[in-house]
């Protein structure tokens, strides 16, 4: 698919994000390598419980974004509800109280943008399931920056306006469905 | 990036043409803000929103509402107010005066949410707060206490998940869409102009809540910043930042301890 190894994998879902999530994070080994930076429409005022159910059913670390923390491989970041999760071209987490962006915080495009900027071509964004339009321009970046950008079928999404926003932006994106996205991530792990 | 480039130019020249130092903000979250402010106020490149600051001072608040973020809410993370209304308060009633900063203070929204705390909890009468924010029209808005009326709801449910002892509405008064605060809760209240990134410290706090000014800094400017703090603080006073903020990447973390473990309220250790 691409000839430079990828260092990172962003991955945005909104409306059914966590039945998508689930079929796709646990199925990652537990010697995967990369880290995987998680925006999740959830609404503010939450506790987001969201982390410890992924972590109970995954063999790799599931943690809350801090801010400056240095990102790790084999490790999955969710943005905290109601921040934005950025990263900084030192590959270093960055989180923000900015406006909300597609009237949600935190804004998967703000995620993708920005690490498409850190990562360029070494960065796969995947967008998933949802009901908006979240993500469309965020992945055009991540493809206009070299990486790799795949969207959930919308087919078979749970939610089919953000995937069809997302390839509508950017044509060129595979299309896979949930069991192939989980096939081919965890092929990318142990670089 | 030529973008980044022209960035770091635009930085460069508002710290010195202005004494604005944005240099070792997070870069991400000033990039995003830049680009945006380019769309909405209709310049072709950042550059000539550069070429256009430098010769226009009337320009520069227009760029420092892009260039710090405004985003607050009255009694913002409620655990938090009432941690410091159960946990840290019953300490600072011990002393007979009490000096309160609250850094980055925005348009006001978290002064209020302390002066009234303070009134509730019977600290008000013993307390000075210096309220700082490097925005000019911030400052100016938090000075007036005067806020758009539908933003009072989200304020009463945060006042009453806080613990809260009154009714918020006997605080302000509301008319024309707009809820006015209450004077005697500024009468308490410096509010002044001051930088974490230029500035130096200016008192002995016994309490400093700097909350979502931070995250917007990068490591180095953080260190600075927490330094400015633990220097201000008095023996075992207490630090509070923001819900996902922390100590923890801070070269300064030694000098506190976490004193309301989940909700970032911090207490330095003695001198
Ligand atoms: C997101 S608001 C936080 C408001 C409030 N503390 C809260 O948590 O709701 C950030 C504030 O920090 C201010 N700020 C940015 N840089 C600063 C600096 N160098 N020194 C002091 N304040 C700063 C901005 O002008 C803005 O008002």
């Amino acid at each position: 698919m691409t000839e430079t190894p990828i260092k990172a994998v962003a991955i945005g879902a909104s409306a059914g994000a966590v039945q998508a999530l689930l079929a796709i994070l646990p199925a990652l080994p537990a010697r995967f390598s990369l880290p995987i930076l998680v925006v999740v429409h959830v609404p503010p005022d939450r506790d987001n419980a969201l982390a410890p159910l992924l972590q109970s059913k995954c063999r790799i670390a599931v943690k809350e974004a801090e801010d400056k923390e240095p990102i790790e491989g084999g490790a999955i970041y969710l943005a905290p509800s109601d921040y934005h999760l950025l990263v900084e071209t030192q590959r270093t987490l960055a989180l923000s109280t900015d406006e909300l962006v597609n009237y949600s915080r935190p804004s998967i495009d703000a995620l993708f943008e920005s690490a498409a900027d850190a990562y360029g071509p070494e960065l796969v964004g995947v967008i998933l399931t949802g009901a908006n339009h979240d993500g469309a321009a965020g992945l055009k970046a991540v493809k206009d920056a070299g990486g790799v950008a795949i969207v959930e079928d919308p087919t078979g999404a749970y939610a089919t306006a953000m995937p069809l926003a997302a390839l509508e932006a950017c044509p060129s994106a595979i299309t896979m469905n949930i069991d192939a996205i989980a096939s081919y991530l965890s092929s990318l792990g142990p670089a | 990036m030529t973008e980044d480039l022209e960035i770091e130019l635009l930085l460069e020249a508002l710290h010195q043409r202005y004494h604005y130092d944005f240099r070792h903000y997070a870069r991400a979250s000033i990039k995003r803000r830049l680009i945006h402010a380019r769309g909405q106020l209709g310049f072709p490149t950042i550059s000539a929103i550069q070429d256009r600051v430098l010769h226009d001072p009337s320009m520069l608040p227009r760029l420092l509402d892009y260039l710090t973020v405004q985003v607050s809410d009255m009694f913002r993370d409620p655990s938090y107010f009432k941690a410091l209304r159960e946990k840290v308060l019953p300490h600072l009633r011990t002393y007979p005066s009490l000096k309160v900063w609250i850094a980055g203070c925005s348009a006001g929204e978290e002064v209020y949410s302390l002066a009234i705390l303070f009134r509730e909890e019977g600290l008000y009468d013993r307390t000075i707060f210096y309220a700082t924010d490097i925005n000019p029209e911030a400052l100016a808005a938090a000075e007036t206490g005067v806020f758009p009326l539908d933003r009072i709801r989200k304020f009463t449910e945060n006042h009453r998940k806080s613990g809260g002892k009154s009714s918020l509405s006997d605080y302000y008064t509301a008319a024309y869409g707009r809820a006015a605060f209450d004077k005697s809760l500024r009468s308490r209240v410096v509010f002044s102009d001051h930088s974490l990134v230029t500035d130096a410290v200016f008192a002995e706090m016994h309490l400093i809540s700097c909350r979502n000014v931070m995250i917007y800094f990068d490591r180095p400017l953080q260190d600075r910043a927490i330094g400015l703090f633990r220097e201000s603080l008095t023996r075992n006073g207490f630090l509070g930042l923001g819900s996902k903020e922390s100590l923890r990447f801070s070269a300064h973390a030694p000098a506190f301890s976490e004193f309301v473990a989940g909700e970032k309220i911090y207490q330095r250790r003695e001198r």
